[in-house]
């Protein structure tokens, strides 16, 4: 009698925690699906981790460096740890958690983060840390993370966060309810498309252009904690025009580099040297660089490395350079792909475009 | 008795006033009720019934009531 | 922290656990430590209000039971040659010292409560009346919150200390006890308003894990749980698009945000009393019901029996007997039997006292007319029935609908919609707005919105609609079928897997289409309005 009733706890535990997880990865937001930045951060766990060179930050890191250029040109092996809107303390705790699985020897940092000092929006926040995995960098992450709304307990289990999605499933969540497809190459997005820049506005005038306390604090942190891992950090602005650079943030990142001893390069300065045509390298008109773009910024970036930070040249390790031909092939068929796509689409937009004239 | 019966019919002629034993708990004497019957009793006995002293035990039945009021007198 | 919450999720659990593996002895020590740590957690400086409550409510309990010993003990000593009269004499002068003991009490602790609650209004009006005269000045309003669950803390104490003074219950010899019974965290929120000779007894007892009571306590939780957040908070967004916007929704929008209240209030109220009886259960402690399926009463003062119960007793038993059978009252109802004729002259008094009831309901739920409004038009509403009842006895006479299934089913729905009615009163901004706004529901015709797909702008998706639907069959079906027992008990007598089924399905129902976290856009739907 009482096996009996053991047995039927365990059947029900069993039934409960099992239809839970099901549901739970069910209900969870498919990102490769639609919202590909939001698969971003997740895919470097399955990585080999003996990077060269680690990318933390936003939209302008993972959008305007492509690592394959890197490797192809100069062999530098790299990886960018990028995510949408990504807060500079959650690229510090991205920071922490990288180093539990390897020590880069140089980590670029883009400082258009130390805009904010106070956590932004929620949807932002999921998509750079659900993709985390579980440890105290993470924990310390969300806690620095979290706008009034969020609850921890929502990050334990999403389940919690995610409830009413039953109502707008679709095909995908079936599909991608255990593998996810890779979207990214070594934290690269790729984008062909090209829409020229042409009218950027004017930063409006700011109340204040000093960085916040704690936004500083957290590039303090980082700086340190290079210092005690013997990492190079190097501060980077990618060349997006907006959202707008503001002379005096410049004044202060400069400041702030050249008190630690850092190197700082601001690819806005940079146009004439990298070769950039804001009227062909950039798919949304300035805010981010599309791969002929990326490309040319790359390749700046990697004769940099190469001269002043003294990255050597590793095309001649056999494992790592049949791992980089791999790669190569699949950032070559997602580039041909997307040309594909590009054509077909300007074929059907042609009418319109006539209609339009 | 017959008095205290006779108030009671007055409200409720429906109801069997002598072997009705749950008055209260069945709801069929409710608070205007009790306040109407304590103050015809105010009038016939001349005792007070305070409102502490308006507990089911002592309106459940007209036997417990009439009891009440024997009390009462008798207190006086 | 609100029932609604991890954190009271978390607080319930950790409790649960030590509750039953600290010694017996110490469990309502414990109980009285987790309800002031509830509370503090509600704001630090409300404790002052609840201590205070709590302090003067055991001293004057204490001193009105020592009265009555010195009585006793003075009584035996000079019983042979104390007369009859000399006796009544001693202890009419005792039960004055009494008395006295227990207004005092009550004028301070029903003092804290008016100023806090009602200090504010006092100068709404006065200012108001300034305004009026024409006179330039104007009073400050006062910065005080009111702090949480004060009207229930405090109805409950000066009920308990009523109850000493009538001999009802014997004073708490131990402040801590007493200092338990007016904290009791589950109840502290909204009630039930327990009384000491009900809620004493299981409270302070020790209670041995018993696997059965735990779970069916837990059971009457999720309940309570399901009704709040997938009927009442998703509800809620409704009623809120009405009423809120006046200006736009008027006419059958009216009627309709008018049921749409009607429900939400339901669910959120009876499903928080379910978690508050469902928690106590798992306590091994039993709190009064407070509603007995309210909404299938076939009047009004039926409705007023089954609704809100631990209310209305207290009001019945503390206010309404007190004031129609004390002296001057009899006396009164002698003078307008005089002279208003035997019939109506008999019921003045009642109908007198019924109006301080009422009134004094009606501003107990919050300071502002609109309550006020509201109870006093439940009163007029229940005097006119009972004025009508010999022209409903007339109807009977002639026609043999009475206990007829349609008729009965008639009488219910007339006062669900009578009770609606007047529940407007809670969701407009002030009076006149909502007679302009009920008024609007005989007006303007535009019944055409309840189907042309205009329903769809109130911020409730089709999905919603069906869920709320759904919602209230499994109210209505539950209520059929606890009129003949506990579902609980009938559900336990169940084969295991269906049990399971059930309640296990009723945990994801409530997990999945519960209106709650970042991801339910409730304030999103209310900020879209501005």
């Amino acid at each position: 009698m009482k096996k009996k009733k053991w047995v039927r706890w365990a059947v029900s535990a069993g039934i409960v925690l099992g239809s839970l997880y099901l549901l739970q990865r069910l209900l969870l937001p498919k990102y490769a699906a639609d919202v590909i930045e939001g698969a971003l951060i997740a895919e470097y766990y399955d990585e080999e981790k003996d990077h060269d060179v680690v990318f933390i930050g936003d939209c302008e890191v993972y959008e305007n460096f492509s690592p394959q250029v890197l490797w192809d040109e100069y062999g530098i092996n790299s990886y960018i740890r990028g995510s949408a809107q990504q807060l500079i303390w959650q690229s510090y705790y991205l920071l922490e958690d990288t180093l539990r699985y390897e020590k880069p020897d140089v980590v670029i940092f883009n400082v258009l983060s130390l805009k904010y000092n106070e956590p932004q929006k929620e949807a932002y926040n999921r998509m750079t840390l659900e993709g985390m995995e579980w440890s105290l960098s993470k924990v310390n992450a969300i806690r620095a993370s979290m706008t009034e709304e969020e609850n921890f307990l929502d990050y334990v289990f999403p389940i919690l966060r995610y409830h009413s999605r039953w109502s707008e499933l679709s095909g995908a969540d079936l599909d991608y309810l255990f593998d996810t497809p890779k979207v990214s190459h070594n934290g690269y997005y790729m984008r062909v498309d090209v829409k020229p820049a042409e009218n950027v506005p004017p930063g409006r005038v700011l109340g204040d252009y000093e960085f916040g306390e704690n936004a500083r604090s957290y590039l303090d942190k980082m700086a340190q904690l290079c210092r005690e891992n013997d990492i190079e950090l190097v501060l980077i602005k990618a060349p997006s025009l907006y959202p707008y650079w503001y002379d005096e943030w410049e004044e202060q990142v400069e400041r702030f580099a050249e008190e630690n001893g850092l190197r700082y390069l601001n690819f806005l300065e940079l146009v004439e040297e990298t070769d950039l045509d804001f009227s062909t390298d950039t798919y949304d008109a300035g805010l981010h660089l599309n791969l002929s773009g990326a490309e040319k910024v790359t390749r700046y970036l990697g004769r940099f490395l190469r001269e002043q930070c003294g990255l050597e040249d590793r095309r001649g390790e056999e494992h790592l350079a049949r791992r980089w031909e791999e790669k190569g092939t699949a950032y070559s068929r997602d580039r041909d792909e997307q040309y594909r796509a590009l054509e077909l689409k300007a074929g059907t937009d042609q009418p319109e475009k006539q209609e339009d004239s | 008795m017959e008095e205290l019966l006779e108030i009671l019919r007055d409200l409720h002629p429906e109801v069997d006033f002598e072997t009705c034993e749950n008055l209260i708990d069945a709801g069929i004497l409710d608070s205007f009720d009790i306040v109407s019957v304590i103050a015809e009793i105010g009038e016939r006995f001349d005792v007070t019934i305070s409102a502490e002293k308006i507990v089911p035990e002592n309106f459940n039945s007209a036997k417990a009531l009439y009891h009440l009021i024997q009390e009462l007198e008798d207190e006086d | 922290m609100l029932f609604t919450s991890y954190e009271f999720l978390g607080f319930l659990a950790v409790l649960l656990l030590l509750y039953y593996l600290v010694p017996k002895r110490f469990q309502w020590q414990l109980l009285l430590a987790a309800s002031y740590l509830f509370y503090f957690l509600t704001g630090p400086s409300n404790l002052i209000y609840i201590l205070a409550a709590t302090v003067t409510t055991y001293l004057a309990g204490w001193q009105i039971a020592r009265i009555g010993e010195r009585q006793s003990a003075y009584l035996k000593e000079h019983k042979a040659e104390l007369d009859k009269e000399a006796k009544k004499a001693y202890k009419a002068g005792m039960k004055h010292k009494q008395w006295l003991c227990l207004l005092l009490c009550l004028l301070f602790n029903i003092g804290v409560l008016a100023v806090v609650k009602y200090t504010n209004f006092v100068i709404g009006n006065v200012n108001a009346v300034f305004q009026a005269v024409g006179s330039g000045s104007r009073l400050d309003f006062l910065d005080i919150a009111l702090p949480m669950g004060i009207s229930f803390f405090t109805f409950q104490a000066m009920g308990y200390l009523i109850d000493v003074y009538r001999g009802v219950v014997p004073a708490e010899r131990n402040p801590f006890k007493l200092a338990l019974f007016v904290s009791f965290f589950p109840q502290l929120v909204q009630g039930p308003i327990s009384r000491f000779g009900d809620l004493a007894v299981s409270l302070f007892e020790q209670h041995r894990f018993d696997g059965r009571t735990v779970s069916f306590g837990l059971q009457r939780v999720l309940w309570g749980f399901f009704k709040k957040l997938v009927i009442a908070d998703r509800m809620l967004v409704g009623v809120n698009a009405i009423v809120r916007n006046p200006e736009s929704y008027s006419g059958a929008y009216v009627f309709l945000g008018m049921l749409f209240y009607a429900l939400e209030l339901y669910a959120d109220f009876t499903g928080g009393i379910d978690i508050t009886i469902g928690v106590a259960e798992t306590l091994g402690i039993r709190v009064t019901e407070n509603f007995i399926r309210p909404y299938f009463s076939k009047s009004i003062k039926e409705y007023w029996r089954r609704w809100h119960i631990t209310m209305g007793t207290w009001f019945t038993d503390y206010i309404f007997y007190p004031i129609s059978v004390c002296k001057p009252m009899l006396k009164f109802s002698r003078f307008s039997r005089a002279h208003f004729g035997e019939q109506i002259g008999k019921r003045m008094p009642v109908y007198l006292s019924s109006f301080a009831v009422w009134f004094a309901t009606g501003i107990w739920h919050g300071a502002s007319w609109n309550f006020i409004v509201w109870g006093l038009a439940n009163w007029v509403v229940i005097m006119v029935s009972q004025e009508f009842e010999p022209l409903y006895e007339r109807f009977h006479n002639r026609f043999a609908v009475r206990g007829k299934m349609s008729f009965r089913l008639f009488q219910v729905v007339r006062t669900v919609l009578l009770m609606s009615a007047l529940r407007t009163f809670d969701c407009y901004r002030d009076v006149p707005l909502t007679f302009r706004m009920f008024g609007s529901i005989f007006t303007e015709f535009n019944w055409h919105v309840l189907w042309d797909g205009s329903l769809l702008g109130l911020g409730l998706s089709l999905t919603d609609f069906a869920i709320l639907l759904c919602g209230v069959l499994v109210l209505i079906a539950v209520s059929l079928w606890q009129r003949s027992g506990s579902v609980r008990e009938k559900l336990a007598a169940k084969p295991y897997p269906l049990r399971f089924a059930v309640w296990y399905g009723l945990f994801l129902v409530t997990l999945l289409m519960g209106a709650y976290g970042v991801g339910y856009d409730a304030s999103q739907f209310i900020y879209n309005q501005f």
